[in-house]
């Protein structure tokens, strides 16, 4: 069974916004909430850099340790899901995690929160694959269907790979050497506790 | 602070102890543009546009699994910038519901920009132009189609009785598919004007021009996916990161494959700067000096490739000399570029060849755009880069179909394929259109007009406001189509603005409303007709590259609009002359031309750039077995296409039975002209003042004329002996074309393309085979020569590097050094200058209508170099006044602080309307079809200056003044 990981080559990544946007596209993410987003370190300067960012899908997933609904659940191919029944919107697993991936809807007035809402590696949720239930609840299942997420798939420069880890990490090295210069795979060790390169 | 709700996203959350590891304190110390946005007050902004949207539109998932499982796929092209990345839709039931990576498209290889990837949602639509609609009395009201046209027709033609043909204009757009643009440039013709235009003015004119001038062709010469077989890339006055991102692939596999140097030469540390291995700062408005640098040092230390010189460039040693006058210190002194930087970009460039040089509109809009061109241009032969693989000019075009409507004659200048305005031109398309001359010459006021060049689309409103004694037409312009085309894109808004407050009729023919529609305060007499995307219809359209890549209709045009083939149709008939101008195109169900009859009528007349070969049905060919082709060569490795180019790039030789492949890279003499293979066009003669022009000892494989020759006639041909290889039909169409002199038929007007196919069997360019000009006898500036901007603040080089003197062109008064005389740099003291972002396209109405996009984007702002910022106590975030030195220009917009911009340089995107002077225009747009986000234009507060080529205007290189507005945010 693959394990299903993600990798920004930040010295591919141009800060496009096509994950971004092909994400909203295929999971038709609402107005406000970001499941994936694009940051850029030293902008506008010498030695700018961006890194697109989302869920990583951790191996030991801090947010499935805090959440005190247990609601998370991780599934063959190293996905970390959750359910949208199960959430209260409580935010630990916000604060958990390293890459600020989880996202609130605001449902009321005061700041109440509505159910947590992340990246599924296009893998939809608990409810059974490519059904209009888990759709509405989670967006789509394109994992069900053989396909990878869409932001690394449409991914200009190919800078955003997904897929099994063991096969991205392969590509990524293989760049590493043939150009002789990375400036390391952001956020892989945090990860996936190893280095990409 | 843990809502996520739209005012506080799009930045990684700060004081989060976790991310402190990896981004969050480089992210704190330099604010990225993202995180701008949230420090800069956002939240007013994006609440606001929260609550524009309607409820439908926020709505959860249309696109639902398919519950029937009835998905067809239907593939078109990405309708942003000119890489023409293919877009793969799945369609349920008329819906188009989701997006998929086109993996077997040679240019995209599946990728998309933010652009691409959010295009589905244009067929969705919810600020869409829905209906046709007008002003009355001030309040936009729906009518019919038939109505619209009805009304718009009877205007025209009143118009018409009053004031003449030359009254109305006619901006068209790079948004067409050729079909589209053809038959609009058609219709001016039965109108009877040459002021038509689109486009191209405002991104690539004099790149047209100066490259045309230089070596025969106005295109880019290679190919992006050609740019793998660079040994090192100059990008200069382009930022590729952000205008055509998915061409980025091809130069950073270049880059990182050959190990090739990218050298990124631009004002603005750019996010394409960001992956050079060298940038390089010029001032604004220095590109020749740059240039000439860069010479001085290979013509010093003989980089130069002499051989290449000697046999295919006239007029290098005129260069030379004045090359010896800029001299490392000279060159520091106008463009800020240091000495031995200059050197080291020299040599790493001259030494590592091939190497592609690419430039954008950093380098076009200026009024030195056309000298610029012809400087990197001459760069380029000097090291022998043009006519070779991995080398090029490669000239990324702005609009997915800016290359085909220039190439079918959406300009003021010409007829379809370059043929000019000459008499011979119209009698060629007289006979391609298979109407009399005559007919045609009635349509227009006289033989004079018919053969004038028109009023350039960067000043139609001064048609419209100058005094009738200054405009060398008889009336001033009166009614004003915006087909296409954003309002504001082209500086000095508030005059244009003026000039449309002022003619009798203004139609709009767009999918969104447009800048037109909000700016000005009309209360009658303004129509919006609601023309589909390219993706709602089909056609072929052509990329930067010069392949022809053929879209399907994706969906049914939403709502009530059209393509623009109908609307063309319908105004044709209403005017009185559908019968002759769709005479030999079919009109099918619905009264819509038939869009294949529209392709095969232009393959039939554009022989002179080989647009002839390119048949409906091989382009449908070529997008059903894209899988085929090598994504380096663009050849089709196997499969039934074996041998060809992808999109068959012009020029594609003679009729499609010719089966010629297609040109990936033009003047290569490596090849055989019937394999793709040329040589430089014998345009401006033989020889001048006793010197050939005609190549020497270079020639395309295979060629049996081993030496430069000049364009082929049917005369020559019968010289050489060939004429008896014709056919009988071919002879008898040049005997008919020729009349009583049929051996002076050249080839480009031999429909037939006898000529042409004749000469290929001897592996000869029908075009000729010539050298390209480094001396462009003929143009203002023959050799190009420095010139300060006209509105410079560097008063120590305006005496030495003057302006143009004041002179006329195209119909009008055409200022320079008057202006340039006049000193505002102690008022205006900080240089501005403009360009795009990856989330917006153009004038921005339909990417700004885009939630996806949107989002992303939600302010107009401008960069601000921090020590200038200091100086004047601006901090980031915060509203500031930009003021122009024209018309008492201003603009509010948030200021962002970054060293992005040099010291005295301020930049703001060109992107954003929909605010004036301060002012939120939002109500003056139709309910409903109003953009997501609105925001100042840059081109209210910039300025007067032309190209004396083509009037392209100048928007990298003005002055203004930027004043804190208020308190800081």
């Amino acid at each position: 069974m693959a394990r299903m990981k993600f990798l920004c080559d930040s010295e591919r990544c141009i800060e496009c916004n096509a994950c971004v946007t092909a994400c909203k596209n295929e999971n038709e993410v609402p107005w406000g909430i970001n499941r994936r987003r694009v940051v850029t370190l030293n902008d506008g300067e010498k030695g700018e850099r961006s890194i697109s960012m989302a869920c990583m899908h951790c191996e030991d997933a801090p947010c499935m340790a805090v959440c005190p609904v247990d609601c998370f659940y991780k599934t063959d191919d190293g996905v970390v899901l959750h359910s949208k029944d199960l959430c209260i919107g409580c935010g630990y697993c916000f604060y958990a995690c390293p890459f600020g991936a989880p996202q609130y809807p605001q449902v009321g007035n005061f700041g109440s929160r509505g159910k947590m809402d992340k990246c599924t590696f296009c893998a939809g949720g608990p409810e059974a694959d490519n059904t209009k239930e888990e759709y509405a609840k989670y967006g789509a299942n394109r994992l069900a269907e053989g396909k990878l997420p869409l932001c690394a798939e449409m991914c200009s420069t190919k800078a955003l790979l997904a897929g099994d880890g063991d096969v991205i990490a392969q590509i990524y090295k293989e760049r590493v050497s043939r150009r002789g210069y990375g400036s390391g795979a952001w956020g892989w060790a945090t990860a996936y506790k190893g280095s990409a390169a | 602070m843990l809502i996520k709700k739209s005012s506080t996203t799009g930045v990684a959350p700060q004081k989060s102890g976790k991310l402190s590891g990896i981004l969050a304190g480089a992210a704190l110390q330099t604010m990225d543009r993202r995180g701008f946005l949230k420090a800069s007050g956002l939240a007013a902004g994006g609440l606001a546009a929260v609550s524009a949207l309607t409820p439908a539109m926020v709505k959860q998932a249309k696109a639902m699994p398919s519950a029937s499982g009835n998905i067809v796929k239907k593939k078109n092209i990405c309708t942003h910038c000119s890489v023409g990345c293919t877009v793969t839709a799945e369609v349920e039931n008329g819906v188009w519901v989701g997006q998929e990576p086109s993996w077997e498209s040679p240019i995209n290889l599946g990728t998309h920009c933010a652009k691409g990837a959010s295009i589905r949602e244009l067929t969705h639509g919810d600020r869409r132009l829905k209906y046709p609609m007008k002003l009355v009395d001030g309040k936009w009201t729906r009518i019919s189609w038939d109505v619209a046209i009805n009304e718009i027709g009877d205007k025209l033609l009143e118009i018409r009785q009053k004031s003449g043909p030359e009254s109305a204009y006619w901006l068209g757009s790079a948004k067409f598919s050729n079909e589209g643009g053809y038959l609009f440039r058609k219709f001016a013709a039965f109108w009877g004007t040459n002021n038509i235009d689109h486009q191209a003015r405002i991104c690539h004119s004099t790149t047209v021009a100066g490259v045309a001038n230089t070596w025969g062709y106005g295109a880019m010469t290679n190919s992006y996916n050609d740019i793998h077989n660079s040994k090192s890339m100059i990008i200069m006055g382009g930022n590729p990161a952000e205008a055509h991102p998915v061409s980025l692939q091809h130069v950073l596999r270049g880059k990182e494959q050959n190990k090739a140097p990218l050298i990124v030469i631009d004002p603005r540390f750019t996010r394409t700067a960001a992956h050079a291995t060298e940038y390089v700062r010029i001032r604004p408005g220095t590109d020749i000096p740059t240039i000439y640098g860069l010479l001085w040092h290979i013509f010093e230390n003989g980089w130069e490739d002499k051989e290449y010189i000697r046999q295919r460039v006239y007029g290098m040693d005129d260069i030379r000399a004045e090359v010896a006058k800029w001299n490392p210190e000279e060159v520091e002194r106008v463009t800020g570029v240091p000495g031995a930087q200059m050197k080291r970009v020299a040599e790493t460039f001259a030494k590592n060849r091939p190497g592609t040089l690419i430039w954008c509109m950093g380098v076009t809009q200026h009024t030195v755009g056309t000298a610029n061109v012809r400087a990197l241009s001459i760069l380029q032969l000097a090291l022998g880069n043009i006519g070779i693989e991995g080398g090029g000019a490669n000239i990324f075009r702005g609009h997915c179909n800016v290359q085909g409507c220039t190439d079918l004659g959406l300009d003021v200048t010409t007829l379809p394929a370059y043929y000019g305005l000459v008499e011979g031109a119209w009698k060629h398309w007289a006979r391609v259109w298979d109407v009399d001359y005559n007919y045609l010459l009635g349509r227009f006021q006289d033989k004079k007009f018919m053969e004038t060049k028109g009023i350039p689309s960067t000043r139609w409103f001064d048609a419209v406001l100058v005094d009738k004694k200054d405009l060398e037409q008889p009336d001033n312009v009166k009614a004003m189509f915006f087909w296409g085309h954003g309002g504001n894109t082209v500086p000095r808004m508030p005059e244009m603005r003026t000039g449309m407050e002022k003619v009798e009729l203004m139609v709009v023919v767009d999918p969104h409303p447009t800048t037109a529609a909000a700016l000005p305060d009309r209360k009658n007499g303004t129509y919006l007709l609601p023309a589909c995307t390219q993706l709602e219809t089909r056609g072929s359209r052509t990329a930067s590259n010069r392949s022809l890549q053929w879209g399907e209709q994706i969906v049914p045009p939403v709502f009530e609009s059209k393509p623009d083939h109908w609307i063309l149709y319908k105004l044709a008939k209403k005017l009185g002359f559908d019968q002759e101008m769709f005479k030999n195109i079919k009109i099918d169900a619905g009264d819509e031309p038939n869009v294949e009859d529209i392709t095969r009528e232009f393959n039939k007349g554009t022989v002179s750039i080989g647009y002839s070969g390119q048949s409906p049905e091989r382009l449908k060919e070529h997008m059903a077995h894209q899988a085929d082709f090598d994504i380096v060569s663009l050849r089709a490795t196997k499969g039934p296409l074996k041998g060809e180019f992808y999109g068959l790039p012009w020029p594609c030789w003679g009729t499609p039975e010719m089966k010629h492949p297609g040109t990936h890279v033009l003047y290569n003499t490596n090849l055989p002209v019937k394999d793709g293979g040329g040589a430089f066009r014998a345009r401006f003669g033989v020889e001048r003042n006793g010197v050939s022009l005609l190549a020497d000892g270079s020639y395309p494989k295979d060629s049996e004329i081993q030496d430069g020759h000049p364009e082929f006639t049917y005369g020559l041909l019968k010289k050489m002996g060939w004429d008896k290889e014709l056919t009988d039909t071919e002879r008898a169409t040049i005997e008919k074309i020729g009349g009583n002199n049929p051996d002076a038929v050249g080839w480009a007007i031999d429909y037939s393309c006898g000529i042409i196919r004749v000469c290929m069997a001897h592996g000869v360019q029908a075009m000729g085979n010539a050298k390209a000009r480094a001396n462009a006898f003929g143009l203002p500036d023959p050799i190009p020569v420095h010139r300060e901007p006209i509105y410079s603040s560097r008063r120590d080089l305006v005496a030495k590097y003057p302006a143009m003197a004041d002179r006329r062109d195209y119909r009008l008064p055409h200022l320079g050094k008057s202006i340039q005389d006049k000193d505002v740099s102690k008022d205006f003291p900080i240089i501005l200058t403009s360009g795009r972002l990856v989330e917006y396209e153009g004038g921005g109405e339909e990417t700004r209508s885009n939630k996806w996009l949107a989002e992303l984007q939600q302010d107009m702002f401008v960069e601000i170099n921090p020590e200038d910022a200091a100086r004047l106590g601006i901090k980031e975030g915060q509203n500031v006044w930009v003021y122009g030195p024209e018309n008492n220009a201003k603009a509010k917009v948030k200021a962002m602080v970054t060293p992005r911009v040099g010291k005295g340089v301020a930049f703001m995107p060109f992107h954003f309307s929909g605010f004036w002077q301060g002012v939120d225009q939002r109500k003056n747009y139709p309910p409903g079809a109003d953009p997501i986000v609105l925001g100042e234009s840059v081109n209210g507060v910039t300025t007067y200056g032309y190209d004396p080529v083509t009037h392209m205007h100048e928007n990298k290189a003005t002055l203004c003044r930027i004043e804190a507005a208020g308190p800081s945010a």
